[in-house]
């Protein structure tokens, strides 16, 4: 009894002791944040692995959830005889939600993992330790770059995912299957406003964005320096950003819409 | 070569972003009808306004011409103040123009209509709509219908 308890303590204390570091390695890479604009070149190589190279995945995941939307709309609104406010249930539904929190999803296993794995490795291989001993500060040659590009790409891509989502609820909707083509847009300006929702995801996309980020970052900087450290920093890093995406969008919602 | 890649695709990628949001904010967003860059506002009062919310459409014959800017509760005439913001281009609006609240639909959002009348004075910015009719509220015209039967 007195050891199932003991032992409640001891991973309340570990959590809290892994959620302390993982905020003290935060500051310390804000704090070196300068480096992002006097060695602008580190970054935008970092936007590119982590935005651009997502970018086939957001594109064709945004097609097909605007495309899946469509039909589902679509068959729930005839049963009201409601079929051309279709282009408001995709487009509020993408903008708001699904944008941000799908792209995020995907952020962080495509990306987050990426980083997880090679922060970790470099320091299985002791690159960090290397750097350190040269002088270079390993914070702001390689944990700032990563973290502004992180933080960056997922407001863009999260806007390329709904404005193509739109465009995909459009081909099933008008293309296949008969929705007024301007009534799909007009619904769709009517409902959808630019500072409610648009930029509501928006806020939504850029937390997420850094939380991903920050979790992937910081799992590669405390990974075990083993092979299966390495193994388990990235399954982490997907486990905990997905549920911390979605836990926050739940507040984050609650926030912005709840009282409207 | 290689660092002139990684900027170019990081430029495209930039640009794409940047694309997206304009369209979601020209194609999927009203931004552009949001900002009536040049309006005049008048009031009007209501009894009750029934469901009506800022920035619901202000229209003549259908046709809209501005938006409601704000709403609020008059406590010295006890009835509902409505800023109504019309474009600037409208200005051909009577002295006597009525100022009802309708419904779009059966469950629609309501909006308000204006009647031109047939002063030759037009509504300035400021000005107050003499005439107006409350929203319908579908529980008094029941309770009105119901006293009618009884009256029979």
């Amino acid at each position: 009894m007195i050891d199932a308890i003991a032992s409640l303590g001891r991973s309340s204390l570990n959590a809290l002791v892994v959620f302390g570091r993982a905020f003290l390695f935060l500051l310390q890479v804000l704090a070196s944040l300068d480096i992002v604009i006097r060695r602008f070149g580190l970054t935008v190589v970092q936007i590119y692995s982590v935005g651009v190279r997502s970018l086939l995945i957001i594109i064709v995941s945004g097609l097909f959830v605007g495309m899946v939307l469509g039909y589902q709309g679509y068959i729930t609104l005839v049963n009201f005889g409601a079929a051309e406010a279709l282009g408001g249930v995709v487009a509020l539904s993408l903008v708001r939600e699904l944008g941000p929190v799908v792209t995020a999803l995907l952020f962080a296993g495509r990306a987050g993992s990426a980083l997880t794995a090679e922060l970790g490795l470099m320091k299985t291989t002791e690159q960090l330790s290397a750097m350190e001993m040269m002088a270079v500060n390993p914070y702001r040659r390689i944990f700032a770059p990563r973290f502004v590009a992180g933080f960056v790409s997922m407001p863009l891509l999260a806007a390329i995912f709904s404005a193509v989502g739109v465009i995909g609820g459009y081909i099933v909707g008008v293309g296949m299957l008969g929705v007024d083509s301007g009534a799909y847009f007009s619904q769709m300006q009517s409902v959808t406003d630019w500072n409610e929702d648009v930029l509501s995801g928006v806020i939504k996309s850029i937390v997420f964005g850094f939380v991903v980020t920050w979790i992937a970052v910081f799992q590669g900087f405390n990974a075990m320096p083993t092979s299966e450290g390495i193994s388990r920093a990235t399954t982490q890093t997907v486990v905990v950003s997905s549920l911390a995406v979605l836990g926050l969008d739940f507040i984050l919602t609650g926030l912005m819409f709840g009282t409207g | 070569m290689k660092v002139r890649f990684f900027e170019l695709a990081v430029g495209v990628f930039v640009l794409l972003g940047v694309a997206a949001l304009f369209y979601l904010a020209i194609q999927v967003s009203n931004v552009t009808d949001y900002h009536d860059r040049d309006t005049y506002t008048v009031t009007a009062y209501f009894d009750n306004i029934g469901g009506l919310k800022t920035r619901a459409p202000v229209t003549v014959s259908g046709v809209r011409i501005g938006r409601v800017a704000e709403i609020r509760y008059d406590p010295e005439q006890f009835r509902a103040e409505v800023t109504l913001a019309i474009r600037a281009e409208h200005d051909y609006l009577p002295m006597d123009t009525q100022a009802a609240i309708h419904t779009a639909g059966l469950l629609g959002e309501q909006y308000i209509a204006l009647e031109p009348g047939g002063d030759y004075d037009t509504l300035q910015d400021g000005d107050e709509v003499m005439f107006t009719q409350s929203a319908l509220v579908l529980e008094n015209l029941i309770g009105r219908f119901m006293t009618n039967m009884g009256s029979d």
